[in-house]
Formats: structure tokens, sequence, C-alpha cells
């Protein structure tokens, strides 16, 4: 296979000093993006507030009127919980085929597969954050054009942990864009005619 | 052979370019007007801020889906519009999942936050907004397609053979 000058095969197994620079920078992004994807999981998966209000008075004693809110109340934040649950996992799994099956292959589909895979789910983590990003701009704003109030003066410590899984989805975006490039890149450099443009003829 | 993917490539790229334009024209033209006890309620694409940013993005891909219509045989900025293309695909999916999002309160409402949905009162603008997602959605998934067959066809076969 031709391959660029000043890089080892990548299907070299051996001693750890041999191994390409490139296989570790892409296992550390890996490992960055399941930290954050996961993160955002558990944070807004374990998102809850109670508050009691106390509605009226009769006499002496209040009644009281207990409110929670939780993440699967809304369906943009189950969405974003099975989004970054899936992101994870992927990650995971690729992490793992990193480290433990070095020269798993089945045809010459690995690197496609990865390369695909990533780009899959690159759409699906964008797709998770924005919609919990703008259901939760929704939440705290509100919409006085369809007389939607606000939920975030009521509910301060959800909104702030539904923040800061937010912020942690956004950063496994853009690990996740990143990881999605160099295994396009991964994948030109392990075919047989990368410099091909499309008015050539493939065999 | 290298014309049959010429073929493909412009027809998808004209695919999702119809699909980006027709949803934004749609989403812009959307708006209802209903009167409830002398006071006049107006629905529009402006009211929410993720149908606002479903028109940007939506107007942004096509742009950008003009002009890869027009670059797409030079072999000189094929990497990059490749490229270009996973960055539209994923602005794409982000701006038709919070368009859904916000569509699906106005629909349905939000029991727990108090939330009334609105499609009752502004049936038109519903009707409008919905077809203005489907298109959206349409061009997420040509978008998509339109990835694996230039990552097939500029960059690498899918299917090599193992020398």
């Amino acid at each position: 296979m031709a391959l660029q000058s000043g890089e080892k095969s990548p299907m070299l197994i051996g001693s750890i000093w041999s191994k390409p620079r490139s296989r570790w920078t892409l296992l550390g992004l890996r490992l960055l993006a399941f930290l954050a994807a996961a993160a955002a999981t558990l944070v807004m998966a374990l998102n809850k507030q109670t508050k009691t209000f106390v509605v009226a008075t009769i006499g002496t004693t209040p009644l009281k009127l207990s409110l929670t809110a939780k993440f699967n109340h809304t369906p943009a934040f189950v969405f974003f919980v099975i989004a970054n649950g899936l992101v994870s996992i992927h990650n995971l799994v690729m992490i793992m085929l990193d480290l433990l099956g070095g020269n798993f292959d089945y045809k010459g589909f690995r690197f496609p597969m990865v390369a695909i895979l990533d780009m899959l789910n690159v759409a699906l983590v964008s797709g998770g954050a924005n919609a919990a990003a703008f259901m939760a701009e929704l939440g705290k704003n509100g919409n006085s054009h369809a007389r939607w109030d606000k939920i975030c003066d009521k509910f301060g410590e959800y909104c702030d942990r539904g923040g800061g899984a937010l912020i942690a989805s956004f950063l496994a975006l853009a690990f996740m864009l990143l990881i999605s490039f160099i295994s396009i890149l991964k994948l030109v450099n392990a075919s047989p005619h990368h410099s091909i443009s499309p008015n050539n003829n493939q065999p | 052979m290298a014309k049959t993917n010429r073929i493909i490539t412009i027809l998808l790229r004209l695919l999702a370019f119809g699909a980006t334009l027709s949803a934004t024209l749609v989403m812009v033209t959307s708006h209802d007007s209903t009167q409830v006890f002398n006071l006049k309620f107006t629905a529009n694409y402006n009211n929410s801020p993720s149908f606002k940013y479903f028109v940007i993005a939506e107007a942004i891909a096509s742009g950008y889906g003009l002009i890869a219509l027009f670059l797409s045989s030079k072999s000189l900025v094929d990497r990059l519009i490749v490229i270009l293309d996973v960055v539209i695909a994923m602005l794409l999916t982000s701006s038709i999942s919070a368009a859904l999002a916000v569509a699906e309160i106005g629909k349905k409402g939000n029991s727990h936050a108090g939330w009334l949905p609105i499609c009752d009162q502004v049936p038109k603008f519903c009707d409008h907004a919905t077809g203005a997602l489907i298109a959206g959605f349409a061009a997420a998934i040509f978008y998509l397609v339109l990835n694996l067959y230039s990552l097939h066809l500029v960059l690498a076969p899918l299917f090599p053979v193992k020398p």
C-alpha cells in the first residue's frame, strides 16, 4: 500500500516505541470525547429538582404543592441523553478496538467503517446538543409570543446543571469533529490511490 | 464510469440545493394571525429563535450548495469541498433538530412547564412550518448521502480489495 513518507504503517504491532504519534493523538482525542459525552449524559440524566410552593392558606395551614423538574419531561432532553449515550458508547468501542484489536480487519473494511461511523456520530451529537440548547434557551427566556413562561427563575439549579451538561456536549462535538477529520485522513492515507481525481477511471 | 459518477454527484447536489432552498423559502413565508377578544395575535417565524436559526442555516447551506454545484468538477478544490460538505451536513442536522424540538412543543405543549400548544390557534403557520421542516430533514439526509458518495468517489474507494 502506498503511504505518505514519514508515517509508519498503522498495522505494525510490536513494542510500544514503534507506535506512531498520530495514533496516540487519535486515542487521546477519543478518550476526551468519551469523557465529555459521558459527563453530559450523566449530568443530564441525573438532573432533577423538586420545589415546594405554597399555593394557598386555609386558616393557619398552608397548602403546599411540590413540582419536580426532570429531564424526561422534555423530549429534546431525552434525545440529548440518548444521543450523548450513543456517542460515548461509540467512542468506548473505538478505543477498545484500537487498543485490543490491533489487526482486526474484514476485507479492508476497517478504515472506511471507522470513518463513516465517525461522520454519523458527528451528525448525531450535533443534533442532540443543538436541540437541547434551543430548548434550554426557551426555558431561560420563555416566548412571549406564544405565552410560554420561563422556568429558570423557579428551578435555578436544574437550569444550571442542564447548562453544564450542554457545555460538555458541545466540547464532545468539537472533539468528534476533529476525530472525524483525522479518521478521514487515515482512510485517505491507507487507500492505494489517494491522489486520484474524480475524472480518472478507477480500476 | 467517470461520467456516471459526475452525473450522480451533480444530481445529488441539485436535490440537496432544492431541498434547502425550499425549506428556507417556505419557512420565511409562514405566518398566520388569529383574533381573540379583539386582540390580534400573529405567529411568524421571527418569534422563535430556533426557527430563525433554521432559516439562517438553510440559507447558508443553499448558498454553499449553489457554489459547490459549479465548482464540483474542478479537481483543485475537491478535498476542500468534501470537508465543507461534512461541516454543512453537521450544520443542517443541528438546525433541523433545534427546529423540530421547538415545533414539537408548539404542537403538543409541555404540561410540566405549563406551556400550551399553539397549533390550534394558528393552524396555517403550523402547516407551513411542518412543510419547511420536512424539506429541511430531506436536505440533511441528502447531504449525508452526498458525504458518503464523495468519500467513496473523491477520497478513497469504500470497498477496497485487500491485495
